[in-house]
């Protein structure tokens, strides 16, 4: 199904406390997706529901042409990347890692190579004895993403990762996704309430808002119209 | 694994036991008057006292703890934390071992009287009967409320005192505007678990009551299976126990208030009230009152165990049969509360975390807790109706008392473990989700690295509770059969003091090493923190 989009999602509905959510969206395989919007517009939900740890009232989530809608989280070709509390604190970086190819952690020699490339890919080489609490806050979040890696799902999901990380730790966090999407062909999609963020790495947006999408296209083109009102809002004034 | 199939296993098992056992002693009874017995003025004369004395040792317990609670929390003195580990001592401290040492302290040639004797005065007779209930009660949950109420006082934001820095606010306002509401979050709570306690408190009724005029439900229910066999009058009693009592927590539990957390940044700031004279007058009051109730008995049974009597009594093997006995019914118990308990949590961590239901997860737990309101000899004696028919008699008692004592302790599981597993769950249930890491595997990788320290806590304090509780034992002890908490009981009934003090000090001591050795042992050494 080469023609089918990596994602798809259809009127996939979803409540919470008083809020009453729908969402649609296509995405090409290969590129990648910002979900911008401000807090609490339902973003990470959405992100959640493609996940699969929320299970949706009503609607379809298609991933690579097959409905997935029912499927758990392991079993769904998707690995996500949380703000925090990505890592096992008691594990040390190379066995975090080495969770992402057997739960169990019962890795034979191939798969331990696996795991010490892949931290290396994500600049680690070295550190792979460390425990999270030896790490900064980047290099956890490397070791998570170097557990995605070793994965191999086609669809990564980044639920806000890098924004508690200085500006320039942040940009080159971005960076290292952006070559490792282009290296391995992953389709990507980033939840962010910052502009900055799509603009570095994402071709696509769709801005969120109140549980819908509300507007969605090229970053640049969709930042740069400003519209609908909801979108001008959420960008604040023009600089200047 | 479903997610309801662990607690509904539990609950099935605890519902079997409760149902089974009511209903059993209820066509045991020849003839089963329930009316007559409701009609009965003798019944009634017992609810009210139980209501009463449980009502005033709530009181009494919760309007120490709060100023005890505050004194805490705004001084720091030499033995702040010596004094705190006491206080969480009263939570497993065998119950009758406390009371030996309150009597020693209150009783007619206790140390009171002793003093007030020196002074040349009367000696006082105020312990058995009301009073000496009061005292018990309140040297039990004092210190378990004000620990509660120091938790959520520490839990104020740091920051908050910065504001109220800034502002002047005196002690009053403070107390007004920042205590109070955080000690409205958990009083509620705490009080309805301290009047439960207090509603069917046995041991410390039975000892220190003095006569029938101080009886309550609990009690009556143990006299009316032990002493007159009266089935039908103990299913009664049993049955009004568990509706009023029952009625009135879920009362209690309806004024909480939940609880809002803060964002902090984790600095801290000093409090603006810590000078006054007053107020430290005012609290160090209140700290002397609180060592005299709490640490004096304690040290009592500590003293009075090196006496002359120790090597006879403690050569006698009728006493290390007992010490082993006690070991494998707190044990066996410890380890039947534990699997009960988590299979509950189990399924109200599910409720809470994947279906998005907290309420239906507090109310199984709440479920859990009820236990506490269903007399054990009750369940003891039910069982042992049911069961006589198909087994051998004498070989009941065993069974009975650790399957007992496990339901018994199983609000303390839920209460300890419950907690630290919601949090180990908000940490990395959609991480092990998203990595397929399930069952064993979960268990074995997550769970336990992450929970032995409160799994351990867990056991430690089911066995201890067990280790010294004086409950349905008094009910099966025999010749043959008997426990620590019994031996001591039997000593303290026969006045023979010195003997009794040997057996407190020794069953006290064995409390203690058997806490340090399951929390120590399984729980393993304290790790450097990880993070």
């Amino acid at each position: 199904m080469a023609d089918a989009p990596m994602l798809a999602v259809e009127r996939l509905s979803f409540r919470y406390e008083d809020m009453q959510m729908v969402f649609d969206l296509t995405l090409a395989r290969g590129h990648c997706l910002a979900l911008l919007g401000p807090s609490g517009a339902g973003k990470s939900t959405l992100l959640s529901l493609i996940a699969g740890f929320e299970r949706p009232l009503g609607g379809r989530v298609l991933i690579g042409g097959a409905d997935v809608t029912g499927w758990t989280p392991a079993d769904r070709p998707v690995t996500s990347l949380f703000q925090e509390h990505n890592l096992f604190a008691h594990l040390n970086a190379e066995e975090n890692v080495g969770l992402g190819l057997d739960p169990g952690l019962r890795l034979d020699a191939r798969q331990r190579r696996v795991v010490a490339e892949e931290l290396a890919r994500v600049g680690l080489a070295g550190l792979e004895k460390r425990r999270p609490a030896q790490l900064s806050g980047g290099q956890r979040q490397r070791v998570a993403l170097a557990r995605s890696l070793v994965r191999e799902k086609p669809l990564l999901l980044l639920d806000e990762p890098f924004s508690a990380l200085d500006p320039g730790l942040r940009l080159e966090m971005l960076d290292l996704v952006r070559q490792l999407q282009a290296e391995r062909g992953l389709t990507v999609v980033m939840v962010s309430h910052n502009p900055q963020d799509a603009l570095r790495i994402a071709g696509q947006t769709a801005f969120i808002h109140d549980g819908r999408v509300l507007a969605a296209g090229p970053t640049r083109q969709l930042l740069a119209a400003r519209e609908p009102a909801a979108l001008r809002a959420f960008l604040g004034p023009e600089p200047g | 694994m479903p997610w309801w199939l662990p607690a509904g296993i539990a609950l099935a098992l605890v519902t079997a036991v409760v149902g089974g056992a009511l209903l059993a002693l209820g066509l045991a009874a020849p003839g089963l008057a329930l009316g007559d017995n409701l009609a009965d003025a003798y019944l009634w004369r017992v609810v009210w006292f139980t209501v009463l004395q449980a009502t005033l040792s709530t009181l009494i317990s919760v309007t120490l703890a709060i100023p005890v609670a505050r004194a805490l929390a705004r001084r720091r003195f030499p033995g702040r934390g010596l004094l705190l580990r006491l206080f969480a001592l009263s939570l497993v401290i065998p119950t009758i071992v406390a009371i030996f040492g309150i009597v020693a302290v209150h009783g007619r040639t206790g140390w009171l009287n002793d003093g007030l004797a020196l002074l040349g005065l009367d000696r006082l007779h105020y312990l058995y009967g009301l009073t000496g209930i009061l005292i018990g009660h309140a040297f039990f949950n004092m210190p378990f409320v004000a620990r509660i109420l120091l938790q959520a006082l520490e839990a104020v934001p740091p920051e908050t005192w910065r504001v109220a820095s800034q502002f002047g606010l005196k002690s009053r306002d403070l107390f007004r505007l920042i205590e109070w509401p955080a000690l409205r979050t958990v009083l509620p709570g705490a009080a309805g678990l301290v009047f439960m306690l207090c509603f069917t408190s046995f041991a410390v009724v039975l000892t220190l009551g003095g006569g029938p005029k101080a009886t309550t439900l609990e009690v009556a229910v143990y006299q009316a299976l032990r002493f007159d066999f009266d089935l039908g009058r103990a299913v009664t009693l049993a049955l009004v126990q568990l509706l009023l009592c029952g009625a009135i927590v879920l009362a209690l539990l309806r004024l909480a208030v939940p609880s809002t957390t803060a964002l902090t940044e984790g600095r801290f700031y000093e409090r603006p009230d810590s000078g006054g004279r007053r107020g430290l007058a005012v609290d160090a009051a209140v700290i002397v009152f609180a060592v005299l109730l709490v640490v004096l008995p304690l040290v009592a049974v500590a003293v009075a165990g090196f006496n002359a009597q120790a090597p006879g009594v403690l050569a006698r093997a009728a006493l290390w049969r007992a010490v082993g006995q006690s070991l494998v019914i707190a044990l066996s118990a410890g380890v039947l509360a534990l699997a009960l308990g988590a299979a509950i949590l189990l399924t109200s961590r599910s409720l809470r975390h994947r279906l998005g239901r907290p309420g239906a997860a507090g109310r199984l737990e709440l479920a859990a807790s009820l236990i506490l309101v269903v007399p054990p000899f009750v369940l003891a004696t039910g069982l042992f109706v049911l069961l006589r028919q198909v087994a051998d008699v004498f070989a009941l008692g065993m069974p009975l008392v650790i399957l007992v004592n496990a339901l018994m302790a199983l609000p303390f599981v839920v209460r300890f473990l419950g907690g630290p597993m919601m949090e180990e769950a908000q940490r990395h249930d959609r991480l092990c989700q998203s990595l397929g890491i399930t069952g064993w595997q979960r268990l074995r990788l997550i769970e336990w690295p992450g929970l032995r320290r409160p799994v351990a806590l867990a056991l430690a304090v089911a066995a201890t509770l067990s280790l010294g509780d004086l409950g349905v034992i008094a009910l099966f002890g025999s010749q043959d059969f008997a426990t620590l908490p019994l031996l001591l009981y039997q000593a303290m009934g026969g006045f023979r003091m010195g003997e009794a003090a040997v057996i407190a000090a020794l069953l006290s001591l064995l409390c203690l090493v058997l806490f340090l050795v399951i929390e120590g042992g399984l729980g393993g050494l304290r790790r450097r923190t990880d993070g």
